[in-house]
C-alpha cells in the first residue's frame, strides 16, 4: 500500500509537466451545447440539456454519473453511434453532428475504437478474426490485416491465443480481445463502455493497466464510461454527468497506477475495493 | 469491403448452424431435382414422339376425309360420316400430281382372326401395295401384296408379329390361311416387329389386306377415311400438299370460298400437334414441381428471419465497428443466396440422378435438357435473391445501439 502510493506521487509531477502540455494539445472530441431529446410516444425526455465537453489528444477521460445522468447519451454521441438533436460535434476536426448512417459509420470505422461491458466478441469467431473484423470493414488488404492484428493481439498480452475462440478464454482475456478489436485501425479515440462491468477486480486492474500503458506510450485518446468510483479513479480527467448536464469536470492529481498495483496483487485481492474507496476520497 | 470476403463471411455463419442450414437446403434441393426429373420426363416422352414421328419420313402426307374446325384448329376426323373422300380421288393423285410418289388409302376394319381352333379379333387395315415403302415399315419374312392382288381384290393377308405370335406359335405363318370374316385368306407375309406407338398401342396387332379387299369382303362400302401419300422427296411435301388440296378442290367442285371438304397434313404439322400436347404436359409437371421451389424459398425466408432475430447482437457489433448497412444486407443476402445456390446444385445432381434411374427402373424415358439445369440455378439464385431480400433489409436497418442492446 505505501509502496504504491510512494511511485504514485513520483510519478506525478512528470504528469503534471505532460498534462500543461495537454492543454495546448489538438482537442479530439469537442461538443457544443449538444441537446438530446427522444421521443417516447407523446412524451419528450430531455437526454441531454446542452454539454459542451472538450476532450484533447492524449487525454484519458472518465465519464461518471448515474443511470439516467446521460452519460451512455454523450458516449453514443461521440461514438457517433447516435446524432445529436441539437448542438455541435467536431471529431478530429471533422463536423460529425449531421453524417448521415453509412457516413457515421465510416467515421467509427476509421477513428473509432470500442469496448463495452459483454465484451461483444463474434461467437465461434477466433480472436484473430475478431480483431480483423473492423480491418475488413475498412478495407485492409488480407497479408496486412493479419499483421496488424497479430501485432495488436501481442500488445494486449495475448500472443499465442490467436485461434482461441471467445468462449475458450476467460472474461478479461475477452475483454483484451476487445481493446485489441479497438485498437487495431489506429484510431483517433478508443470508447470503453464500462468494459470492467462483467469482470473481476483483479482482472479491472488488468484491462486498466492496458489502457492506461496504451494512454502514455502511444498516446491514445481513452474515454471511459463508468459509474465505479476506484475505476474512474485510473483516469487522468473525471467528467460527471448528471440530469443531462455536466456537473462535475476535474483533473486527477494523482491518478492510480495499475501496473504498480498489479504488481502487488499476486493473486485476487478483495481489498482492492477498500483501497479504491479510500484514494477516491483523496482525489475529491 | 471485398465481394470474396463478404462470401466468406456468409459462410463461415452458415457452418455454425450445420444441420438448420442443410435443413433449409433441403427444401430448394427437393424444388430443384423435383423441376429437373418432372421437365425430363415431359422432354424424354416428347423426344420419344418426335423420334417414332421423324421414323415415318418427313416427305409424308396424311389425307383424311371432312374436315371440322374446332375453335378455330382445323383437323380432319377422317370419320365423320363424310364420304368425300374416294377411291378414285386417290388414283387421280398418284396420276395427276407429279411430286406425289405413292398413295396409299388406310381403311378400318375389326375382324375377327381363325385359324382352326385359335382366333385373335384384330384391326385389319386395307391398304395399297406401297403401303410398306410410305411408312417405312418393311415386311419381316414373305412378301407384302402386290398391285395385281389390290386391282383384283384378292384374299390375301399380311400379319403383324403379335398376330402371327398368337395365331402361328412357333410355326411359319407365311403361306398359312386364316379365316377373316369367315372367309379364307392366305397369309403371303409377316411385318417386322414395330412395337408401340406413343400412345402406348401396339402396332404389331395389325393386319394388312388390299384395301379392294377390304371394301369389298369385310365392309362391303366403298368409304375411304384416312390415305396416306407420300412426296417424292422431302423438298417436295410442301408442294405435294399444296397440289393434292387443289386437285381435290377441284374434282369436288368446291367453289373459291367454299371449305375444303377434306384434310391434308404433313408430318410437321402433326410433329406440331404432338409436341404442344407434350409441351403442356411438361409445362404442368414443371410447374407442380416449380411450387416445391416456391415452398423452399420461404423456407430460407423463414430461417433468415429468425437469424437476422437472432444475431441482432452481431450485427449490432459489425455496425459499431464500421460496417455500412450495406455490407450488413450484403452479407444476410448473400448467406441466402448460397444456401439456395448450394441447394440448387445438389437439387440439380440428385434430379440428374434420379433421371438417370427413372428409364432404367420404370422404362419412362427421360431427358435432362441444360435448359432446365441452366433455369434452376437461376430460378433458385433468383429464389435466394427474392427471399432473402427482406431479412437482409431487415438486418441493415437495425439501429447499432439497439442491436448492441438486445439480448
Amino acid at each position: 500500500m505505501q509502496a504504491t502510493s510512494e511511485v504514485g506521487r513520483q510519478g506525478h509531477e512528470a504528469r503534471a509537466a505532460l498534462l500543461a502540455r495537454e492543454e495546448e494539445a489538438r482537442p479530439v472530441i469537442q461538443l457544443e451545447g449538444i441537446h438530446k431529446t427522444y421521443t417516447m410516444g407523446d412524451v419528450e425526455v430531455h437526454a441531454l440539456r446542452g454539454v459542451s465537453l472538450t476532450i484533447r489528444e492524449g487525454e484519458f477521460v472518465a465519464i461518471m454519473g448515474t443511470s439516467g445522468s446521460g452519460k451512455s447519451t454523450t458516449m453514443n454521441i461521440i461514438g457517433c453511434l447516435d446524432r445529436p438533436t441539437r448542438g455541435t460535434y467536431i471529431l478530429d476536426g471533422q463536423d460529425v453532428s449531421e453524417l448521415s448512417k453509412d457516413e457515421r459509420a465510416d467515421i467509427r470505422s476509421r477513428k473509432l475504437g470500442f469496448v463495452f461491458q459483454g465484451f461483444n466478441l463474434l461467437s465461434r469467431t477466433s480472436a484473430l478474426e475478431n480483431v480483423e473484423l473492423p480491418m475488413l470493414y475498412a478495407g485492409v488488404e488480407a497479408a496486412e490485416r493479419h499483421r496488424r492484428s497479430v501485432e495488436a493481439l501481442h500488445s494486449v498480452g495475448l500472443a499465442g491465443r490467436e485461434q482461441n475462440n471467445p468462449n475458450q478464454l476467460s472474461g478479461g482475456q475477452q475483454q483484451r480481445v476487445a481493446v485489441a478489436r479497438a485498437l487495431v485501425n489506429n484510431p483517433a479515440l478508443i470508447l470503453a463502455d464500462e468494459p470492467t462491468g462483467n469482470l473481476d477486480s483483479r482482472t479491472s486492474v488488468e484491462v486498466m493497466e492496458i489502457f492506461q500503458r496504451l494512454n502514455r506510450e502511444r498516446r491514445i485518446t481513452l474515454v471511459l464510461v463508468t459509474h465505479e468510483t476506484d475505476i474512474a479513479e485510473y483516469a487522468d480527467r473525471v467528467v460527471v454527468f448528471k440530469d443531462g448536464r455536466v456537473k462535475k469536470d476535474y483533473k486527477v492529481t494523482a491518478p492510480r497506477d495499475a501496473a504498480e498495483e498489479l504488481k502487488n496483487l499476486p493473486a485476487v485481492d478483495d481489498d482492492d475495493e477498500e483501497t479504491g474507496a479510500a484514494e477516491l476520497a483523496d482525489a475529491a | 469491403m471485398n465481394f470474396l470476403m463478404i462470401i466468406r463471411i456468409a459462410f463461415r455463419a452458415l457452418a455454425r448452424n450445420k444441420a438448420r442450414a442443410a435443413l433449409t437446403m433441403l427444401g430448394i434441393i427437393i424444388g430443384v431435382s423435383a423441376v429437373i426429373i418432372m421437365v425430363s420426363i415431359g422432354q424424354g416422352a416428347q423426344a420419344s414422339v418426335q423420334a417414332q414421328i421423324e421414323s415415318m419420313g418427313t416427305n409424308l402426307l396424311f389425307v383424311s376425309a371432312g374436315a371440322q374446325n374446332v375453335g378455330g384448329v382445323r383437323s380432319g376426323t377422317g370419320d365423320s360420316g363424310t364420304n368425300t373422300l374416294t377411291v378414285e380421288d386417290l388414283d387421280a393423285i398418284r396420276r395427276e400430281v407429279p411430286s406425289v410418289a405413292m398413295v396409299s388409302p388406310q381403311i378400318n376394319a375389326r375382324a375377327q382372326l381363325v385359324v382352326g381352333n385359335q382366333n385373335w379379333s384384330t384391326s385389319v387395315q386395307g391398304v395399297s401395295e406401297q403401303f410398306p415403302e410410305i411408312r417405312k415399315w418393311a415386311v419381316g419374312s414373305g412378301d407384302f401384296f402386290t398391285d395385281a392382288d389390290v386391282r383384283t381384290a384378292g384374299r390375301v393377308i399380311v400379319i403383324g408379329q403379335t398376330i402371327a405370335d398368337n395365331l402361328f406359335p412357333g410355326q411359319d405363318a407365311v403361306g398359312q390361311t386364316v379365316r377373316v370374316s369367315n372367309m379364307p385368306f392366305r397369309v403371303v407375309g409377316v411385318m417386322a416387329r414395330k412395337g408401340q406407338d406413343p400412345q402406348g398401342r401396339d402396332q404389331d396387332d395389325t393386319a394388312f389386306a388390299p384395301y379392294t379387299s377390304v371394301q369389298k369382303k369385310i365392309l362391303g362400302s366403298t368409304r375411304v377415311s384416312v390415305a396416306y401419300v407420300s412426296a417424292v422427296s422431302a423438298e417436295a411435301t410442301y408442294t405435294a400438299q399444296q397440289q393434292v388440296g387443289d386437285l381435290l378442290r377441284q374434282r369436288h367442285k368446291l367453289a373459291a370460298g367454299v371449305p375444303d371438304d377434306f384434310t391434308v397434313r404433313n408430318m410437321s404439322d402433326v410433329a406440331e400437334a404432338a409436341n404442344q400436347t407434350n409441351s403442356i404436359m411438361t409445362i404442368l409437371l414443371g410447374s407442380i414441381a416449380g411450387v416445391s421451389l416456391l415452398v423452399g424459398g420461404i423456407g430460407i425466408m423463414n430461417i433468415m428471419l429468425v437469424s437476422v432475430t437472432e444475431r441482432t447482437r452481431e450485427i449490432g457489433i459489425r455496425m459499431a465497428i464500421g460496417a455500412r448497412s450495406s455490407a450488413v444486407r450484403s452479407q444476410f443476402l448473400i448467406e441466402s443466396v448460397v444456401l439456395s445456390l448450394t441447394g440448387g446444385f445438389a437439387g440439380i445432381l440428385l434430379g440428374i440422378l434420379v433421371s438417370v434411374v427413372v428409364p432404367w427402373m420404370l422404362g419412362w424415358p427421360t431427358l435432362v435438357s441444360t435448359a432446365s439445369i441452366l433455369g434452376s440455378v437461376v430460378f433458385s439464385a433468383g429464389v435466394g435473391i427474392f427471399f432473402g431480400y427482406y431479412p437482409a433489409r431487415k438486418a441493415a436497418a437495425l439501429d447499432p445501439i439497439d442491436a448492441l442492446r438486445y439480448e
